[in-house]
Parts: structure tokens; C-alpha cells; sequence
């Protein structure tokens, strides 16, 4: 009964103050003009010290999406979005390495403070020195707009002969890393919004794990949009060598603001011969109030490219905040015997829309992909489940299961799944399975008549039906999803 | 969407429709002004393209690399097309190219069926499903069926006969109602079969009234070359039932798209098919269930069988409006591929905006499974017939549902014949 007790505990958290991550932290920030345009993006470019290869990238980027037209086939509808109404580059001003914690900024721990982060943590998050061996156990990349603040535990991973580091810091440390890998999996010219962020991206985190070693710890970053109007365009690079593993997690939230913020992230991570890659997200950005003003407008890129033979990419993800979720974070399963996994949960309440889901393209023999998708929609908004499982004529043997189940909570939300299955094999073997129902009087009454209230029990009911995906995140962010889950579905069931 | 989607290949197809409605309108029967306005439609946004949603599998281009003509005016010879009718016993509505043939029909004299036409009806959206703009551009004739209140008018063939033009490519859009009244029951048995290379773009539209249940058993065994792209909408009443049953065997490239609507409470809407593939050919099967009504309940069994290069496509959508609480929606869509080169793609989709509701799709695509084959083999039963047995099997789930007994066998004997000729 724990997880009920931290439930309502989180519950009763937000009672009093709707969304409890959003708040604004006053520090100074250095800050591009509005607008977009090759200056600007000349701007990011030099700011960052970049190769030359860098901005001739980025520069081809921004003509590749000059030419593209948003995309407009996923069921979600907002306002035309303004790119030239946008502060492409911002960063905290750098202040010289403090001494103790009491030096360091006040705002900025106390947004630690808000965000939970533990003590020891924020000195190392706030550049102070701290003794050795009295280290927690997660690495973690804080990306606080747009810039990498602090990296922890880098010297502890360097000994193991792991990189990571904010990309800004990978491209001029180690360049032909970052010019082999950025856009192989997703170039340039992918998408519209892959585009924009290919011209635009200012930090993110790389990852590289170098042949034979698993990663000591999880690693994890937590992304904040903080300053005002700044779209956020975070650009993650993973790389892990034959026979290595990691495992990464990805958290956010963002605070309270009344115009919409565009977030448009690309993750790309490879895989070798016998790498695993685990990518856990959790996505609580700020999702507008009850009428649907505000929030953020996620369009994320995701994809992870399973290269080696016998390599394994595994996206899980519990999407429970942004106003949009645009997101398909998606396997190309191109080495023999490689596997691709995706375990979604997608909450939507209020007014918010999500479209999201992935794609599994087998290429190689014997790949094997599973899809389990679960999805939650309340109050007036709409959860759509689109997914695509393409199996090429040489992909011998391929496997595939897909379950995706719909959770409709009250008479005004939509749910929808949108699945393609596209088969080029004959060997191939496909299944699809997809459910909608609603919570069932017997369930509720069952619960409520063994003493639980009736929040409680859609609680229990929630996480029941989110099983599944929730126990292959992480320990310590599945505590957190289930609270979420919680948190977000408060007052929809009456 | 913008004109710079439309690509070129279908706009010249476009303008040459376009051109030969202005070379005809005034000899066709009807309303003017709806042809008029399709015509308009059209020539904007031309024939659907490879970047519209409902036909990203279904692509035009080898429709449009044809000329098409107008069917040939004198009476043409369809006695070895007759021939291979299946037997059926029951009043006949033959149209040959298009055209309704008084000579070849029997009309029951009771119960009011009329002919005539074309009748255009109220369902068809032209603006949405542009083959049906063509259609009603030029739509030449039709079958009006309309049953009376309370009738049983037992069965009825509506049957669709293409000749060989001499190698010519003709082009013939009927435009078909069947409209039943309160409580009337009718079996319609429709049957495709042709020769030659032809467009046979057919547009029906059926309203169920209250209680009134139509039973549509469609066998489109048409012509090899031929390209079928029929489109229907149907609208079920208040406890009505529209059942429906597609076997396409024939065709170069056909689509069969079904729009059905659950409009009253307690209706029931089936739309089960099988489709069975040769080499080259491509065969799609599309269809949107809309729950507007409460209660109601929708099933659909769809099977595909696939063999040489061919390619199988199933677009199933099912739509739950708000007020349809309690909606009972199924779909089930299966496909063998039996060889190296066949390709499926199937999109079953879901759309719902009501809470208390019991939808589910399932979706399978696969060979035969070896462990049955095994079962088989080691009874004693050679490779062909194991085979042979195993696809029927899969076959029968979606067939189960016909009772009539006629088609049934007329069914069941067009796909051994169909076995026969492509041995898989």
C-alpha cells in the first residue's frame, strides 16, 4: 500500500497549487534576439566555439527546412506557431567556480530544491567540489535551458572509459565522434522539426560507451525550459560500441507560462554488435490549465538505430505533461537478431492532445520487436496511438507484437490508434492486438467497498492498467511515474 | 491541401475525364448542376494521389498511364459471360459495360423494385471520396432498387458484365440506390465478371430503414486487366441490419470502399471480405464503420490470402461519435502471404469519443504455420492439398457467416477455381 500513501501524498501536494513543478527562476540569461535566420544560427554556432563542419551542417539544415511544410497528418490542432517569434539561444551567465554551495546562485537551488534533487547533488550540479567517496548513485546531466550547467560524475566515468558529457563540450573534445554519428540515424533533413533542430540545437547530452563496458550507473539529465519564450532544442547522441550497455533516463518538467513553448528534441542512439541501449523517459512538462492555455508543444524526434547484430534498443516513456506530444521514438532494426522494444504509458486530461507511438522497421534476420502502448485520456482531450511495424523482404524471420489499450476516463475525451502494418515477408509474423474500454462499475465498486476512495481506487485502477510498461522503467523513476500518474488524472473521475 | 501536392501523371488523367464529361454532358441524364460541381471538384484536386492518408497503399498511376474510352454503343455479345454466372435462382438486373440490359434482365414483377437511374441518392460525398466526383460526372446508369415497407423480397442479382473492346480501354461509372422501407428484407447477390481492359467504377448507395435488414453478398471475379474501384455508402436505421460480404478474386487493381453509418440505436453493421491474390495483382480493401447511435454493434472479418507479387491492402476504420454509448465494434483482419515477393499492408484504426464502449481490432499477418503443415503431412496428405486444405481453413471464418446457400457455393466454387489456377 506504500505506493497509495506516496500517491496520496502527491495528491494532496497539488490540491491547493495545480501544476506543482511550475515555477520561474529569476537568473541572468544571455540571450540571442528573437527570430531565426542564418545569423542566428551563425550566432549558436560561434558562441560555442564549433567547428566549421558544425555550422556548414547547420546551415544545410536550415535550407532543408526552409524548403519542408510542418507536417500536418497527426490529429492534434494548435495555432500557427511563429518561428521568428523565438529566442533561439539562451544561457545562464557563467559565473567563476564557487567555493561551497553558499556561493552558488540562491535561485538556482532552489529550483533544485522544487525539482527534488538531493543535496549532495546540487553542490556537484552547482560546479562546488565535493570530498570523494561520498558520491550518489546517478550521474546526471542537468541541461537548464540551453546550456549543460554542471556534468557530474565525469571523472568517475572516464575510468571506465565512458564519455558523457553536454554535446556542446563532445564536439570540440571529441569531434570525430560527434561528425561520424550526429544525423546518421537522423539526418539533417528528416523532418520538419528534425530540421529546425539540426539548424538551431544548442546542448544536449553524449553518450559513448566504448567496446565490452557496461555503464557503472544510470545516467540522467534533467531538462528545464526556464527562460521566457525560448524554444528548446536539445540534441542527445548515444553510441554504444560492441557488447556495451547503458542505461539513460530522461526526466522534465518545465514551469508555468502562458504562451506555448515549442520543445522540438532529437535523441539518436546506435547500437553495435551486442550493444543495449535502455532509454527511460519521463515527460511532465507544463500541459496548459484546464482550458488549454499555456503548455508546451513537444515535438520530439526519437530514434535509435540497432546497427550490430544481436543489439537491443528499449524506449520506455511515461507521457504525462506538454499541451502537444508529437513523439515517436522508434527502432531501426537493421543488425541480425537485434531487438526493439517500446513501452509507453500517454496520459492526457484538461485540453491536452497526444499523438504518439513508434515505428519498428526490420531490415535484418530473426529481428524480433515488441510495442505495448497504454493510454489514458480525461477530461476534453484527445490520446492517439500511431504506430508503424515495417518488415523489409530480407528480414527473415521477423517477430512482432503490438498491444495497444485505451483508457477513457468520462464522456468528452477521445482515444484513437492508428497502427500501420506493412509486411514484405512471408516468413515474417505480425500481431496486432488493440482494446478500448472505460474503468468498469465492478472494478471501482470492488475497491471502494474494501474502504477506498474513489480517487484511490481509479489510482490503483490507473496503475493496474499501466503495469505492463511500468515495470520497465527504472526503480527509482517508476516511483515517480506512478505518482505522476496519479497527480495528473486528480479530479477527472467525479 | 495545395495544388503542389497533386502529382502530374493523375492530373493528365483528370483533364481527360474532365474533357470527355464536357464532350458529353449533354446527352446525360440528370441532374446538370451536380455534375457541374463535381467537374469543378475534380479538375482542383484531381484524381486521389500517393500523399492522401486514405490512399498511401493504393497508388493511381498505372490507372492514369490508360486512355479510356467510351463503351462501344452497339448491343455487344456477352453469351460467354453469361455463361459463367453463377446458378442462382432469382430475379436479374444485368448491366453490360455500364449499361442496363432490359433484354437480358427479369425484373420481379411484384414487390416495388424499380429501375432506373441514374439515381445519385443522398449519401455519396463527392467532396471527400473523389472517384465518387468521377462518378457522378459521368454517370450514364443505374440500378434504382427500392422494397416497400414490410416486404421480404427474397434474393436479387445485380449483375455487371465488361466485354472485350477489341483491345480498346473503356471506361463506365454506374451509379446505383438500394433503398429498403420499414421492416423489408432483401438478399442482394452482386456479381463483377469481365474482359479486356476496362474501368468499372461503380457508386451505390444503401438506406436501411428501421428494421429493415439487406443482406449484400458481393463476388468480384472481373476481368485480369481490369481496374475496379467501387465505393459504397450505406446508412442503417434504427434496428436495421446491413450485412455485408465481399469476395474479390479479380482485377488488376481494385479497390473496394465502404463507408457504413450505425444512425439508429440497436443497428448492426457487418462488413466481412476475402480477398484472393495472384501474381500482379493488387486488391484493397477499405472501409469507415461510424457509431452515431448508442447500442449498436459492428463486426468485421476480413481475410487476404496472397500469392506470386502481389499486394493486399486493408484500411478498417471505426468511429465512435459521443452519443454512441455502449457501441459493440470488432474488427479482425488476417493475411497469409504464401510467397517471397507478396506484400501486405494493413491499417486498422480506431477512433472514439465515447467512454462506455467495447472496441477492439486485432490484426495478423503471416505464412502458413509450419506445425500444422507438419500436423497434416505426417496424416498422410501431399504438400499441395495440405496447403490447399489449410487456406480454406482460414478462409471458412470470414464465409462462415453467409447462409445463403447459393452464394455460398457460387462462392466457394469461384475460389477452388481460383486455387486451381494459381496453385500456390
Amino acid at each position: 500500500m506504500t505506493a497509495v500513501a506516496e500517491t496520496l501524498d502527491a495528491v494532496q501536494s497539488v490540491t491547493d497549487g495545480g501544476y506543482k513543478w511550475g515555477f520561474s527562476t529569476d537568473i541572468e540569461m544571455d540571450m540571442a534576439p528573437k527570430g531565426l535566420n542564418e545569423d542566428i544560427i551563425r550566432l549558436i554556432s560561434s558562441r560555442k566555439n564549433e567547428p566549421e563542419w558544425l555550422l556548414a551542417w547547420r546551415l544545410k539544415a536550415y535550407a532543408a527546412w526552409l524548403k519542408m511544410e510542418e507536417p500536418n497528418w497527426a490529429m492534434v490542432h494548435h495555432a500557427p506557431i511563429d518561428y521568428q517569434d523565438l529566442h533561439y539561444y539562451a544561457a545562464p551567465k557563467k559565473k567563476p567556480g564557487p567555493k561551497s554551495l553558499d556561493e552558488v546562485d540562491p535561485a538556482l537551488l532552489a529550483m533544485y530544491e522544487k525539482l527534488g534533487i538531493p543535496l549532495k547533488e546540487r553542490a556537484i550540479l552547482a560546479g562546488v567540489e565535493l570530498p570523494e567517496g561520498e558520491l550518489p548513485q546517478v550521474a546526471i546531466d542537468a541541461v537548464f535551458d540551453s546550456v549543460s550547467v554542471a556534468t557530474t560524475f565525469r571523472s568517475t566515468l572516464a575510468k571506465s572509459g565512458v564519455i558523457f558529457c553536454p554535446i556542446s563540450e563532445a564536439v570540440l573534445e571529441h569531434p570525430e565522434l560527434v561528425q561520424k554519428y550526429l544525423g546518421s540515424v537522423i539526418p539533417a533533413g528528416d523532418n520538419y522539426f528534425a530540421a529546425l533542430n539540426s539548424a538551431v540545437f544548442t546542448d544536449g547530452s553524449f553518450v559513448f560507451i566504448p567496446k565490452g563496458v557496461r555503464c557503472p550507473m544510470e545516467l540522467s539529465t534533467y531538462f528545464r525550459i526556464n527562460a521566457r519564450n525560448t524554444g528548446q532544442f536539445e540534441r542527445t547522441l548515444i553510441i554504444v560500441e560492441d557488447g556495451g550497455s547503458v542505461s539513460y533516463l530522461e526526466g522534465c518538467t518545465a514551469p508555468m507560462r502562458d504562451e506555448n513553448q515549442l520543445h522540438a528534441a532529437v535523441v539518436e542512439l546506435v547500437a553495435m554488435d551486442d550493444a543495449t541501449i535502455k532509454y527511460s523517459t519521463v515527460q511532465n512538462w507544463y500541459p496548459g490549465d484546464a482550458e488549454g492555455k499555456g503548455g508546451v508543444y513537444n515535438f520530439v524526434t526519437k530514434r535509435g538505430a540497432c546497427r550490430g547484430a544481436r543489439s537491443k534498443i528499449s524506449w520506455t516513456q511515461v507521457e504525462t505533461g506538454s499541451a502537444i506530444t508529437w513523439k515517436y521514438p522508434s527502432c531501426i532494426l537493421q543488425g541480425d537478431d537485434s531487438v526493439g522494444e517500446f513501452y509507453s504509458v500517454a496520459v492526457t486530461t484538461n485540453m491536452q492532445q497526444a499523438d504518439t507511438g513508434t515505428k519498428m522497421i526490420h531490415i535484418g534476420r530473426n529481428t524480433r520487436s515488441t510495442i505495448i502502448a497504454k493510454g489514458i485520456s480525461a477530461g476534453r482531450s484527445n490520446n492517439t496511438y500511431r504506430g508503424l511495424v515495417k518488415v523489409l523482404p530480407k528480414a527473415d524471420g521477423a517477430r512482432n507484437f503490438t498491444q495497444c489499450d485505451s483508457l477513457l476516463i468520462g464522456d468528452q475525451c477521445g482515444a484513437h490508434t492508428v497502427p500501420y502494418i506493412e509486411s514484405r515477408n512471408r516468413t515474417a509474423k505480425l500481431e496486432h492486438e488493440a482494446t478500448t474500454s472505460k474503468i468498469s462499475d465492478d472494478q471501482l465498486f470492488y475497491c471502494r467497498s474494501r474502504g477506498l476512495s474513489q480517487e484511490d481506487a481509479v489510482g490503483m485502477i490507473v496503475n493496474g492498467f499501466c503495469r505492463d510498461v511500468l515495470k520497465e522503467l527504472p526503480m527509482e523513476f517508476a516511483v515517480e511515474a506512478q505518482k505522476l500518474l496519479a497527480v495528473s488524472l486528480e479530479g477527472s473521475v467525479g | 491541401m495545395s495544388a503542389s501536392l497533386k502529382p502530374s501523371a493523375l492530373q493528365g488523367a483528370t483533364e481527360a475525364f474532365v474533357t470527355r464529361f464536357e464532350g458529353l454532358k449533354a446527352r446525360l441524364p440528370g441532374d446538370g448542376d451536380q455534375r457541374e460541381a463535381a467537374a469543378v471538384l475534380l479538375r482542383r484536386t484531381g484524381l486521389p494521389g500517393p500523399r492522401e492518408e486514405a490512399w498511401r497503399y493504393t497508388n493511381l498511376r498505372s490507372l492514369a498511364d490508360q486512355e479510356f474510352h467510351e463503351p462501344l454503343t452497339e448491343v455487344a455479345d456477352c453469351a460467354e459471360l453469361l455463361a459463367r454466372v453463377p446458378d442462382i435462382d432469382a430475379p436479374r438486373l444485368v448491366f453490360v459495360d455500364g449499361r442496363f440490359r432490359d433484354d437480358l434482365s427479369a425484373v420481379p414483377p411484384t414487390a416495388g423494385v424499380r429501375v432506373g437511374g441514374p439515381a445519385f441518392g443522398l449519401l455519396a460525398r463527392p467532396e471527400h471520396e473523389k472517384l465518387v466526383a468521377l462518378n457522378t460526372m459521368l454517370a450514364e446508369d443505374g440500378a434504382e432498387i427500392g422494397i416497400a415497407a414490410g416486404v421480404d423480397a427474397g434474393t436479387l442479382l445485380l449483375i455487371s458484365l465488361a466485354t472485350d473492346q477489341n483491345g480498346r480501354a473503356v471506361a463506365f461509372h454506374p451509379r446505383h440506390t438500394i433503398s429498403l422501407g420499414e421492416g423489408a428484407r432483401l438478399t442482394l447477390v452482386e456479381i463483377g465478371l469481365g474482359e479486356g481492359v476496362y474501368l468499372h467504377n461503380p457508386v451505390t448507395s444503401v438506406v436501411v430503414a428501421k428494421g429493415a435488414s439487406l443482406t449484400h453478398l458481393r463476388i468480384q471475379n472481373e476481368g485480369a486487366a481490369a481496374f475496379v474501384l467501387s465505393t459504397l455508402y450505406a446508412d442503417v436505421a434504427e434496428r436495421g441490419t446491413y450485412d455485408s460480404f465481399t469476395l474479390a478474386l479479380g482485377g488488376r487493381l481494385t479497390r473496394a470502399e465502404i463507408h457504413a453509418r450505425l444512425g439508429g440505436p440497436n443497428a448492426i453493421v457487418h462488413l466481412n471480405a476475402a480477398q484472393l491474390l495472384a501474381d500482379g495483382q493488387h486488391a484493397d480493401f477499405t472501409t469507415v464503420v461510424s457509431h452515431d447511435a448508442p447500442n449498436c454493434a459492428s463486426r468485421q472479418t476480413v481475410k487476404t490470402v496472397l500469392t506470386g507479387k502481389s499486394r493486399g491492402v486493408f484500411q478498417g476504420k471505426i468511429e465512435v461519435a459521443r452519443a454512441a454509448q455502449k457501441t459493440d465494434g470488432y474488427q479482425m483482419n488476417q493475411a497469409l502471404l504464401l510467397s517471397d515477393e507478396a506484400e501486405m499492408d494493413s491499417k486498422p484504426q480506431l477512433e472514439i469519443y465515447a467512454d462506455d464502449v467495447k472496441c477492439s481490432h486485432g490484426a495478423t499477418v503471416g505464412e502458413l504455420d509450419p506445425e500444422q503443415m507438419f500436423y497434416l503431412r505426417s496424416r498422410g496428405l501431399p504438400e499441395a492439398e495440405a496447403r490447399s486444405l489449410l487456406v480454406r481453413a482460414f478462409l471458412a471464418e470470414a464465409l462462415d457467416p453467409i447462409t445463403h446457400d447459393q452464394a455460398r457455393a457460387a462462392m466457394e466454387a469461384a475460389i477452388a477455381l481460383w486455387w486451381e489456377r494459381h496453385p500456390a
